[in-house]
């Protein structure tokens, strides 16, 4: 599987004023992995992103998708290949109906009509957000509109999922609703996140950034329960793994079962 | 200023219209957009004296919007802005026009005559032009624009300008909200913090055309616009559109007005 297989070696990236975002991160995330990366605010996570899908090419280094390098000719190949959902989902949705801006991307790589039609339908099938789409976009609330973001990289039937900070600003029912989803896709998934507690629920691996550098690579559950790390990357513990606040009770025995 | 969100949210309302399913909007968008056209340049090829001759021109917007089932108070509202600039180029004919007629003993400038009829063009063309966007919409539009051969990087610019209006907005009313919140009494905006807010405004507005731009990049935009598979003309698109544009070409040749008048009077 090794054409689905994401790699990323020693890369560098130096924004115009002088920035250093990215120091030096190699990692190889294979086919069907389901991968958290996380770090304090402006660690890098969105560099990051952006050096995965080509929006930003790095200043040293290469990002290979399967065995293609991620290059400026590459890109309508790699882009097809893997699917980004933005943070704001309003960056995501510009067109007047729901049904349309799934359609956008199937359109853009001019497939027949019917064809679009069969996808749009089944990515909205697959967020359960079908009967919404006659709808303007601005008009849905945040979960829907996620939904809708999910949907919209979905019907482009991408290998990769990207996502920039999925569950920020959902109410605690569509953040579940969103994790049961995305539990359900066996796509490689690459998640951007300051809910740890998602990333726990959901991905095996996680990836820790400090400063535009790779602080820890390893299993969720171990990485997760290193508190000393966490907390030397600007970041805590998930609830889920934290005492119990009333009876000081550890609960991470039962969670990981 | 602080119905900012408000009007955010009426600038979509043409989109909104734009999704009626009624006869009119069934209709093929290059037919209409054509129809459109012939009607803007028949309407501004009238003599600026002539006001009687532009009357029956009122016929073709007021079947439209019955017939589209539009609302009326919203799309009047939205020709306002383009109220000043008429009244602006019209106001003074009265005054340098030295040419004067006589109504009932009462001598009046006929600039009074050309002021009226540069009115009733103005509301004539720009209420055909949001009748047009509002039944065709915006997408549609520009496909019409591009069976017409109008080269893909112009009407890209008139699809993002049209879409950036409402991102600008948005930025604008998170900014105005941020403000006042903070300068509670204030009328409006001290001058002294224009300069740092609109500098602002634009590098928000840059930041979100960015990320909007790469969106569409990420999924396969190389510049053209697909809106899906496009209608194919039919034979009532075309009476549709031979059918005003015989009206357009009548109703210019003669004044229907006048004709009218003189029947009902007997004089012919």
């Amino acid at each position: 599987m090794s054409h689905h297989m994401t790699e990323v070696k020693d890369i560098h990236y130096v924004y115009p004023d002088g920035h250093k975002a990215i120091n030096g991160i190699s990692f190889r995330i294979h086919h069907g992995e389901s991968v958290g990366i996380i770090g304090a605010n402006g660690a890098g996570k969105s560099t990051l992103l952006m050096l995965l899908m080509g929006v930003l090419l790095p200043s040293q280094g290469e990002v290979r998708v399967g065995d293609i390098l991620v290059t400026k000719e590459t890109l309508p190949f790699i882009r097809q290949r893997m699917g980004m959902v933005f943070q704001n989902p309003d960056d995501q949705l510009f067109m007047t109906t729901v049904y349309d801006d799934v359609a956008f991307g199937p359109r853009n790589y001019k497939l027949a009509e019917n064809e679009v039609e069969k996808r749009v339908q089944k990515a909205l099938e697959m967020v359960g957000i079908l009967h919404l789409k006659d709808r303007a976009p601005f008009k849905l609330s945040g979960g829907e509109k996620r939904a809708a973001a999910i949907a919209s990289v979905l019907s482009m039937q991408p290998d990769i999922l990207l996502m920039d900070e999925p569950s920020s600003a959902l109410d605690p029912k569509s953040r579940r609703r969103l994790i049961n989803l995305l539990k359900k896709f066996e796509h490689t998934k690459i998640i951007t996140s300051h809910d740890l507690d998602m990333v726990y629920d959901l991905c095996e691996r996680t990836i820790v950034i400090k400063n535009g550098e790779i602080a820890a690579d390893g299993p969720t559950p171990e990485i997760l329960r290193n508190a000393g790390l966490l907390d030397a990357c600007g970041l805590e513990m998930p609830l889920a793994l934290q005492g119990c606040p009333v009876c000081g009770e550890r609960k991470v025995r039962k969670l990981t079962g | 200023m602080s119905n900012m969100i408000n009007t955010m949210f009426d600038l979509r309302l043409l989109d909104d219209l734009a999704c009626k399913d009624t006869v009119v909007h069934r209709l093929h968008p290059l037919v209409k957009l054509l129809t459109t056209v012939i009607y803007l340049i028949v309407v501004v090829s009238f003599d600026k004296y002539e006001v009687a001759g532009l009357l029956p021109f009122l016929f073709f917007p007021v079947l439209i919007i019955n017939l589209a089932e539009l609302p009326l108070v919203p799309l009047v509202k939205r020709m306002l802005p383009a109220a000043p600039l008429v009244l602006g180029i019209g106001i003074l004919n009265p005054v340098f026009d030295h040419q004067v007629f006589a109504v009932g003993g009462l001598t009046l400038s006929m600039g009074w005559i050309t002021f009226i009829s540069v009115c009733l063009k103005c509301l004539l063309t720009v209420f055909a032009a949001l009748l047009l966007i509002a039944t065709t919409g915006m997408n549609n539009l520009a496909a019409a624009l591009r069976m017409l051969r109008i080269p893909k990087l112009f009407v890209l610019q008139l699809l993002l300008t049209y879409r950036y209006i409402s991102v600008l907005l948005e930025e604008v009313s998170l900014i105005w909200r941020a403000y006042s919140l903070r300068a509670p009494g204030q009328k409006g905006i001290n001058w002294k913090v224009w300069g740092p807010l609109i500098g602002q405004l634009i590098l928000r507005t840059f930041d979100r055309a960015q990320r909007v731009y790469q969106a569409m990049c990420l999924r396969g935009f190389t510049g053209e616009y697909n809106t899906g598979s496009q209608k194919r003309l039919t034979l009532w698109d075309l009476a549709y559109l031979a059918g005003w544009s015989l009206f357009f070409t009548l109703a210019r040749i003669y004044n229907i007005p006048e004709l009218t008048g003189s029947l009902l009077t007997g004089v012919i």
